[in-house]
């Protein structure tokens, strides 16, 4: 196959390893020639108003009016809205292989492609585990033609067990960069050390799911008041911290980074905040429904509203967002997690828990956090792509980068409609809640995937 | 007071709104329990009766929907349905297709399908009774008990059976439904107990004055919000009170490290024979069954005059039958 000329260099391709599945198999869909015009380009650098040229996938101008395009040129309007680096979900349960029902590659990347996500992290809890390179080759196959590059997190432990190390090295030379056993910690305070001083020649990042099993055991919601009182058993705050302190002193022991994932307490934060204060390589991200629901959620005892970490008190919803506000807190992360309706309609202590959220994010983000918006998208794109590795995302809007782009209309006022979803499944939280910006455009390596709210395909 | 067959007639009527369930006793309110209360007297007068039968409830399905073991109440409500002349249909976990892998909602739409007007369900998982009630078009449903949650009958049989033995006693300061000044405490396992959470709301909702007693690991993580006192000193709570109420300690809470062992909890937390003595004379002693005799309870003292525990299981028909007629026979809608 010839390559496209958006590529780099084929034995180029081989010396630098993929990191999502467009380039590891580099075939690509031409894509058209786009100008995306009369928004605000908002990016690393700054902002400020221009038009983007796109063409063959990769941005050939930004920051000027473009006066006239080429016959053909797709024209995206921009008007009033904001043109940002694609979003990119640190955190995306794509079901697949093994849980089809749930979700698909295809159904959770065009919901992520309608969020503005132009690239996630795949997590590993698929079945089988993304625990072998056979498994990641698979799920980046899967991903070739999807409306978002995927990129794979794999597993810490061999079947995300926590008894044996995976194969990372092997994972590694594929491309993968953030490796976790998501769904649950690594329990074993030993075989942890071992990961992360084996992981720190492989510039690679350890991601964790901070909860100690054996506190947090039984319980399907926070332990507390509500808990108290619906009688559900819960887990408490230090499930979690418990893990947080561990693992900071664990990558205080090994110099190697550690990623916290979905940070949902107020202890957590401060941990974390204390730990960057002090220089520890670390990063953390919270989920959308962690910053604006609480336990008092569950009252009714809808499942939706069932998720691990599950849902806080309201001072810690609170920390949460003041976390992302001083950069405690690098990233927004979805934990996206697609469940059928038959396995949410059962007993709450029965039900999975998980919601979905890549078609809400950013307008949960806009709505909840009272932030300017360079610092939303930063929260969303930029700050994200640095942890996952991804060097063809985040990236400053100018002339030589791929063009992984999205297009907010920042003041449009939206109802969420779980009927309305691109995802397989239903399970938002925010059904029926008005929301405050929306995605109008996606772009992905130049093909306008998402267009005026709508997938292409 | 009117007599049962004295009751306005029964039927659906065109623009009634059909929906009305039993799933907390915070549904009901103090108004609503009292309510429950009064009629309850009919029914208790209606099972006195040689032949202890009236058509409120003719033509009317209800059905126990009981996904846990419970023989005392699903036998109670059974009772109770069909003094009131309702059909009744029995539906256990163990004989139906929940075990085929079916959804619990599938089950309650294949149910509300055959055409039923009340629903009781009892399930292990907390909430299950919310559930059902969103998914259910027309029945009502009432709460047969809901894991840790609510068992709101056996609250309004407790209330019935406190305010009825206490009818005229000194300590009894206010009306027929009222449970002013009236000291109780609920003894053992809370954490775990839906009797204790709905007995908790109604006994504080009368009136009453509530002291919780049980070793911490028993009590919920969080007692915020709760109208109660907690006590770990049963020897000290006992001269104080009217009503003692005991809960049944289940075997289980041994290996989840609650409780060192029963020989231990009995030491503490056991209405011994002598600690027994340390009540008023007057006092009552309740239990909501089964009863681990020599455990929570000893023997002697569960068969004492003073223990109402048979009496409470007796009320509990008459009270069911009330909850029965005031959800899907008067059009009366209790939680106004």
């Amino acid at each position: 196959m010839p390559p496209e000329p958006s590529r780099p260099d084929p034995a180029l391709r081989r010396q630098r390893p993929a990191t999502t599945s467009r380039q590891h198999t580099g075939v690509r869909r031409r894509p058209p020639t786009v100008l995306i015009h009369g928004g605000t380009l908002v990016d690393p650098t700054g902002t400020r108003p221009g038009d983007v040229l796109i063409q063959d996938g990769v941005i050939v101008s930004a920051g000027n009016r473009v006066e006239s395009a080429p016959a053909g040129t797709v024209v995206l309007d921009a008007g009033g809205c904001v043109v940002a680096p694609g979003l990119v979900d640190l955190h995306t349960h794509l079901r697949e292989p093994g849980r089809e029902e749930a979700e698909t590659v295809e159904t959770g990347s065009r919901a992520a492609a309608l969020g503005g996500y132009t690239a996630v992290v795949a997590m590993p809890n698929t079945e089988p585990a993304i625990d072998s390179a056979a498994v990641v080759r698979q799920v980046l196959e899967l991903g070739r033609d999807a409306l978002c590059d995927v990129a794979v997190a794999g597993s810490i432990t061999v079947g995300r067990e926590g008894t044996r190390l995976a194969p990372l090295a092997e994972m590694a030379a594929l491309g993968v960069k953030l490796f976790t056993d998501d769904g649950s910690g690594v329990q074993d305070a030993r075989l942890m050390r071992r990961a992360l001083e084996y992981a720190s020649s492989l510039g690679v990042t350890l991601a964790q799911h901070c909860e100690d099993s054996s506190l947090a055991a039984g319980g399907h919601m926070h332990e507390g008041e509500w808990s108290s009182r619906l009688g559900i058993p819960g887990q408490p705050a230090e499930a979690e911290e418990l893990m947080v302190m561990r693992d900071l002193a664990l990558c205080r022991l090994t110099g190697t980074p550690v990623h916290f994932l979905h940070l949902s307490t107020a202890r957590s934060v401060a941990m974390v905040r204390g730990a960057k204060a002090s220089g520890l390589p670390v990063t953390a991200e919270a989920t959308p429904h962690h910053l604006c629901l609480t336990d008092a959620c569950v009252a009714g005892y809808d499942t939706v509203f069932k998720v691990n970490p599950p849902l806080r008190s309201a001072e810690d919803a609170a920390a949460i967002r003041a976390g992302l506000a001083d950069g405690t807190i690098d990233a927004i992360a979805t934990d996206h997690a697609p469940h059928a309706k038959e396995a949410k309609e059962a007993p709450f202590d029965q039900a999975p828990p998980g919601m979905i959220g890549l078609e809400t994010a950013l307008g949960v983000a806009l709505s909840e956090l009272d932030l300017p918006i360079e610092r939303v998208v930063a929260l969303l794109s930029w700050k994200p792509a640095a942890i996952a590795g991804l060097a063809e995302h985040g990236r400053p809007i100018t002339a030589g980068i791929p063009a992984n782009l999205c297009v907010i209309d920042p003041e449009m006022e939206w109802t969420v409609d779980p009927a309305r979803m691109a995802s397989r499944s239903r399970n938002t939280p925010f059904a029926g809640r008005t929301l405050r910006g929306r995605v109008r455009h996606t772009v992905l390596a130049g093909e306008p995937v998402v267009v005026n709210g709508q997938a292409q395909r | 007071m009117k007599a049962a067959t004295d009751l306005p007639p029964v039927g659906r009527h065109a623009g009634q709104p059909a929906r009305r369930h039993l799933l907390s006793v915070a549904d009901l309110g103090a108004d609503g329990i009292e309510e429950v209360l009064r009629v309850t007297d009919s029914f208790v007068e209606v099972s006195g009766r040689a032949i202890p039968k009236v058509p409120a409830l003719r033509g009317k399905t209800v059905v126990s929907l009981f996904f846990e073991d419970s023989t005392r109440t699903r036998l109670s409500f059974e009772t109770a349905a069909r003094r009131l002349s309702a059909d009744v249909m029995t539906f256990s976990a163990a004989s139906s297709s929940v075990n085929k892998g079916e959804s619990l909602r599938d089950t309650v739409e294949t149910i509300e399908a055959m055409g039923i007007d009340g629903v009781v369900v009892r399930h292990a998982g907390s909430g299950v009774p919310w559930q059902v009630a969103r998914w259910l078009r027309q029945a009502a449903v009432i709460n047969g008990g809901d894991g840790w949650h609510e068992h709101p009958t056996q609250a309004l049989l407790d209330c019935y059976t406190i305010t009825r033995m206490l009818a005229g006693a000194p300590a009894h300061e206010g009306g027929p439904g009222s449970l002013a000044g009236v000291r109780i405490a609920i003894v053992g396992d809370i954490r775990h107990s839906r009797v204790a959470r709905s007995d908790v709301l109604a006994f504080s909702a009368l009136g009453a004055h509530v002291t919780l007693v049980a070793p911490p690991t028993l009590l919920p993580p969080s007692l915020a919000g709760w109208p109660v006192e907690v006590s770990h000193d049963l020897d000290a709570v006992l001269p104080t009170l009217d009503v003692v109420y005991l809960l049944r300690l289940q075997q289980e809470r041994m290996r989840e490290a609650l409780l060192p062992s029963l020989r231990e909890y009995t030491a503490t937390y056991g209405l011994t024979s002598t600690r027994a003595r340390l009540l008023p004379d007057d006092a009552l002693i309740m239990h909501p069954g089964p009863v681990n005799r020599g455990v929570e309870i000893a023997a002697e003292v569960a068969d004492q005059p003073s223990s109402v525990i048979t009496r409470q299981v007796a009320n509990g028909v008459a009270v069911r039958m009330a909850v029965l007629y005031l959800l899907l026979g008067s059009g009366v809608d209790l939680a106004a």
